[in-house]
């Protein structure tokens, strides 16, 4: 087991995240955050608290998307997923939307949180922010615009993040 | 998270674990047909056949729009005017239909006990949407779901089933159903439709319309089923209407809000007028609603698992 983010490095990449975030989205009424459930929604909490901090501003248009009816694999396990609840209380129309997960890997959940998303409406433009990018693993084309941390990994190892709200403690390793 | 059987052929083979499963997961499609797009490419790779040996409206259409929401492929198949009349088994038919490469059997059939017996015939997932006086499994689970929805939960409470208990499939699948579920049930009728023994099930019996409603909190109103009855059992429709037709003027003399329920079709009139009908009180248009996120539910969780070739 190998730490790639402990408490305060982790604090240190949400904040440039969200930094990054308010400088390329000058006019946040303009954007909406959707966290990916369940796991991005921890990570999508603590970007809009920061985001709300750092512009002062408490109008921050922030939703969750449960993406498991939208899965291409939910006939190849055995176990099917529990879903999650889905809540976009507003229009997602000519807006930048800016999907959060946690962890970027073979880019699957990402795919169909696109479908899932587009269900709802046509944004002007989809980005995608990401704690842990795990590097060379993709099986589809897709790539991050905002990243916390890029790691290079094998397919046999995992990732995990550990949030204080959940797990009482702040932390990313990677198991083997 | 799938169910703990490979069928819904009956509640009787549910645990209150499937139950809550299949709750939880049509929270979930409820949310999903709120939508502008109410469709979700989730059994895109599926194909269901609805085989109807009997006649329907509701029950078929609910079950072939939720395959649509799910994305699925759909067959119908209706008796009249199909081998059947030639002759052909149920086995035969049924076989023949899956040999076209069908994954999921949607079966209602007047015999009771049809899709037990399919079920041991093919391997495709067969759901039971009505057979004989047996089980209708989707409905008791849409009702308990209804309950769940309009009071909180099921657990507790006391619903009264009122009418054709005898030749009701949706009376036993909601008895199973309901007590299953923690809740209290008294069935009520007159003495020739309600069947002996019935009481072996859990059940209170009552054959006073007015006490049955003073007990409960929520009424399920079944339709009196002239189709299956083959001697006469009450002197004659106005009779059972004077004596269990459910009007606004006896629920207000009861002096508290009863939840009405009623499978369909209604015969107004007859077991419920059309001022309770129509009333706030009765989710019988909910009723219909909740049916679709509860067949997209059991479709979804039967799906399991498939060999890629």
């Amino acid at each position: 087991m190998k730490t790639l983010l402990d408490q305060y490095q982790l604090d240190i990449t949400l904040q440039r995240l969200a930094h990054q975030l308010v400088e390329n989205h000058p006019d946040l009424s303009r954007t909406a955050v959707i966290g990916l459930q369940p796991r991005g929604v921890w990570l999508s909490d603590r970007i809009v608290a920061l985001l709300k901090q750092i512009t002062g501003s408490g109008q921050i248009d922030y939703g969750r998307l449960d993406i498991t009816f939208y899965r291409d694999d939910v006939h190849q396990s055995n176990a099917l997923q529990v879903p999650s609840q889905t809540d976009i209380s507003f229009s997602i129309e000519h807006r930048t939307v800016i999907l959060v997960d946690d962890v970027l890997h073979t880019g699957r959940t990402i795919r169909a949180a696109m479908d899932a998303l587009l269900d709802f409406g046509r944004p002007a433009q989809v980005q995608l922010l990401v704690l842990i990018d795990r590097h060379y693993s993709r099986e589809l084309p897709i790539q991050p615009d905002y990243v916390g941390q890029t790691v290079d990994t094998i397919i046999t190892q995992k990732v995990k993040v550990f949030w204080k709200e959940k797990d009482k403690k702040d932390e990313v390793v990677l198991l083997d | 998270m799938s169910l703990s059987v490979k069928h819904l052929l009956g509640i009787k083979e549910l645990q209150p674990e499937d139950m809550h499963r299949i709750f939880q997961t049509a929270d979930n499609f409820k949310q999903v047909l709120q939508r502008p797009i109410k469709k979700v490419p989730t059994l895109r790779d599926t194909t269901v056949v609805n085989l109807f040996f009997e006649n329907s409206t509701r029950t078929r259409i609910s079950f072939e729009l939720a395959e649509k929401r799910l994305s699925a492929d759909t067959v119908n198949f209706s008796a009249s005017g199909s081998s059947v009349s030639k002759g052909e088994t149920l086995i035969d038919t049924v076989h023949n239909i899956l040999a076209m490469k069908v994954d999921m059997i949607v079966m209602r059939h007047a015999a009771s006990g049809a899709p037990w017996f399919l079920a041991q015939h093919t391997d495709a997932a067969i759901i039971n949407a009505g057979d004989g006086i047996n089980e209708h499994p989707t409905q008791a689970l849409l009702d308990a779901y209804s309950i769940r929805e309009r009071l909180g939960s099921v657990e507790g409470r006391r619903v009264a089933i009122f009418g054709d208990v005898m030749h009701s499939r949706v009376a036993l699948s909601n008895i199973f159903c309901l007590r299953q579920l923690g809740a209290e049930v008294t069935v009520c009728g007159p003495p020739t439709l309600i069947p002996p023994h019935i009481a072996s099930l859990g059940v209170r019996v009552e054959y006073d319309l007015k006490k049955a409603l003073e007990w409960c909190e929520v009424a399920n109103v079944l339709r009196i089923q002239l189709e299956r009855q083959h001697k006469p059992l009450f002197s004659s429709l106005r009779e059972y209407a004077l004596y269990y037709g459910i009007s606004k003027s006896m629920l207000d003399s009861i002096g508290k809000e009863i939840v009405i329920m009623h499978p369909g079709p209604i015969n107004r009139g007859v077991e419920l007028h059309s001022d309770v009908a129509d009333s706030g009180q009765s989710i019988i248009l909910d009723q219909v609603e909740n049916g679709v996120a509860i067949r997209m539910a059991v479709l979804y969780l039967l799906s399991g698992k498939r060999e890629m070739e």
